[in-house]
């Protein structure tokens, strides 16, 4: 365990409530100078706290609008124009709101990548890793049954099409598709129960980050060079070094969202949104939010029957394993060696699942038309080939980089 | 790092292109128009959002509702007190249920929303020969390019080409779904009298109408633009502060210092 500074106060109130509660000696170790991190961290590792500063202004912003939204299906959608024109400051509530989910999101796949890329999933942080992506599942839980309550047309559309897909399970699909409707079709008992977990999920998601920080203490965080810090020559105290970069962070990922939030706002959402819920009218294109587009990419590269097996079962199995294998990664990649930078080949590997990514992302927004079904399929098998084949075949084989002494060493010499 | 650097800033690139095709497909090519209300500063024409409601309320009104509308809200774009007073006095509302019991009606209020020209959806698709007159409180925003696409919606009537054969009762439009649309051309040179005497042109008239139901769909867009540059200017004092705080509290550790202290 990282060695930072002990608490001690001179305060007799605070020892009174120290030897009661040690709830501040806590907190001066999670997040103040208690914390000795390691000191190489790059700016990749702002995301995290930039995660947990959204995830609050989602917890705020969504509590305030749920004290307007009206969760029924005849006024749910009157509802959120009421917020929009009427409450106040209502519009920029709901904009921060739905904007956040995306930020959310884009601070999250940040942090994942760079996980990937510096091995912060290997041991000993495998809980770490493995909570993080519970985090991240319920994240598109909330986020999806969020999309469903201004009850416009993609909400409707978007909820019947996700929840169907529970139908392509082998003899209970069918049951289980009830019972997320609450009766024979997407409708009001499914806005209702659809709001109130969407205002449960939040917190627990919040209990799991406290899980992810707590498991993140006791090794500590990883670092660009992807070696333990020996001593703390090699590490600095949380606060003010990390805190104030965080502040800085901060600061320029608020610009950035401020940027959509007050001139672009619509512009990550899809206009047919803007369209009552109608379920006799299909919209053209039914596409879920920007953060789901990989994996409705995976769900629709699956055109054929297989071994029996219907092509939507085959799909909705890949969607859910596509996610449910980064658990598995602490363990596919065998490699001693953490960091990439390191690691030659496997950069090179993981740039090909970064455009892979992107590519089925680009292939999940369109219609499945002309040669993109083709590349749907070739992207789903690649991502999974990197996982499956690629990554324990490079953990084997590929010759490292040599590793620098101590962190201390790399980057001083570096400095001087 | 660079390469990972370069890859991340080129995918980004081809993700916003992406989306801005995906954005812009399906009808014909929107000929886009300079709004007063686009950019950072942008705010709403008043005199000619002024012109759109006289055309709302003379033309649109006949078929479209505009639910979300209340008189009130016509202050926003420069409407004296009064003046909406009775405006919303030329309307008849349900009023309430008097003392034997019975369904009453009184003029509009201020607080009213603009009475919707059908009963329910069935009377309108019966006036508009099966079709229903969608209600233009969010047009623009549930639209792709929702103002340009009005605009050129507005001006783009014309005879169908020869391969399209038009369906009993519609009208071509290439900018409209599939390129038939029940509305018949609804504007046409000096079908208002503007009240300030800009000429009628049926542009002018389609430009007025989109800034009017910009506005009716977005109330908020000057006070979010407004809001929106103080809140940037309080971020960008802020994060310059941050970074050279930063910088201070960090300069002994990139000096390679002990800054451990009791250590």
């Amino acid at each position: 365990m990282a060695q930072g500074h002990k608490f001690e106060s001179n305060s007799a109130a605070v020892n009174w409530l120290e030897a009661r509660l040690p709830i501040i000696s806590l907190l001066y170790g999670a997040l103040g100078p208690g914390y000795a991190a390691p000191r190489n961290l790059n700016y990749w590792w702002n995301f995290g706290s930039l995660a947990g500063l959204i995830l609050v202004i989602q917890l705020i912003t969504g509590i305030i609008l749920a004290m307007h939204y009206v969760p029924h299906v005849d006024l749910a959608f009157d509802s959120v124009e009421r917020i929009m024109r009427d409450v106040n400051y209502g519009w920029l509530m709901r904009y921060m709101h739905a904007n956040g989910a995306s930020f959310f999101f884009i601070a999250v796949y940040i942090h994942i990548f760079r996980g990937i890329y510096y091995g912060s999933y290997k041991a000993p942080r495998e809980m770490l890793w493995m909570l993080g992506l519970v985090i991240y599942l319920l994240m598109m839980a909330t986020a999806f049954m969020g999309y469903v309550l201004p009850w416009g047309q993609m909400s409707f559309w978007g909820a019947t099409v996700i929840t169907n897909l529970f139908s392509a399970i082998p003899v209970v699909g069918d049951y289980i598709v009830t019972l997320l409707w609450g009766g024979f079709s997407v409708d009001n008992p499914t806005l209702n129960r659809f709001f109130s977990l969407h205002y449960l999920l939040p917190f627990l998601i919040t209990g799991v980050v406290i899980l992810h920080i707590w498991a993140l203490h006791l090794p500590g965080s990883n670092n660009p060079l992807g070696i333990e810090a020996k001593d703390n020559k090699d590490r600095i105290p949380f606060h003010p070094f990390y805190t104030i970069k965080d502040v800085f962070g901060i600061g320029v990922f608020l610009i950035v969202f401020a940027l959509f939030l007050f001139y672009a706002p619509n512009s990550m959402g899809e206009p047919d949104n803007y369209i009552p819920a109608n379920s006799m009218v299909t919209p053209d294109h039914i596409v879920p939010e920007w953060y789901y587009l990989p994996f409705y990419a995976i769900l629709k590269s699956f055109t054929i029957n297989i071994l029996w097996i219907p092509a939507k079962l085959w799909g909705v199995v890949a969607m859910f394993a596509s996610i449910l294998i980064l658990f598995a990664l602490p363990w596919l990649d065998s490699s001693k060696v953490r960091s990439m930078q390191f690691r030659p080949l496997s950069k090179f590997f993981f740039v090909l699942l970064l455009v892979d990514v992107f590519v089925l992302g680009y292939t999940g927004s369109q219609k499945p038309e002309g040669i993109l079904p083709l590349i749907s399929a070739l992207g789903t098998a690649w991502y999974f080939a990197h996982f499956i084949v690629i990554t324990p075949l490079l953990s084997k084989f590929e010759s490292t980089l040599p590793l620098p002494e101590s962190i201390s060493a790399a980057v001083l010499k570096k400095s001087a | 790092m660079k390469m990972f650097k370069n890859t991340v800033v080129g995918l980004i690139v081809v993700a916003g292109l992406a989306f801005g095709v995906a954005a812009s497909e399906g009808g014909a090519h929107l000929e886009k128009q300079k709004w007063s209300f686009n950019g950072p500063f942008g705010t709403f024409d008043k005199a000619s959002a002024q012109r759109g409601f006289q055309v709302y309320r003379e033309v649109c009104a006949s078929c479209h509702a505009l639910k979300y509308f209340k008189f009130r809200n016509l202050e926003d774009i420069g409407y004296e007190k009064e003046m909406i007073g009775a405006f919303a006095a030329e309307y008849e509302v349900p009023g309430d249920i008097d003392e034997a019991g019975d369904a009453t009606v009184r003029a509009g209020l201020p607080q009213d929303a603009i009475p919707s020209p059908f009963a329910n959806e069935n009377a309108a698709r019966a006036s508009n020969g099966g079709a229903l007159p969608p209600d233009l409180s969010l047009i623009t925003k549930a639209r792709a390019h929702g103002p340009d696409y009005v605009y050129n919606l507005l001006t783009g009537f014309g005879d169908a080409p020869d391969d399209i054969e038009l369906r009993d009762g519609l009208h071509y439009n290439p900018f409209f779904k599939g390129s038939q649309i029940a509305m018949a051309e609804p504007i046409s040179d000096d079908l208002v009298e503007y009240q300030d005497g800009t000429p009628a042109t049926k542009e002018q008239i389609a430009k007025d109408i989109t800034m009017f139901l910009t506005w009716a769909g977005e109330p908020k867009l000057e006070a979010r633009h407004v809001l929106g540059l103080r809140v940037l200017l309080y971020l960008l004092a802020f994060t310059i502060l941050a970074y050279f705080s930063m910088k201070k509290i960090w300069a002994p550790v990139k000096r390679g210092e002990d800054v451990w202290g009791d250590k």
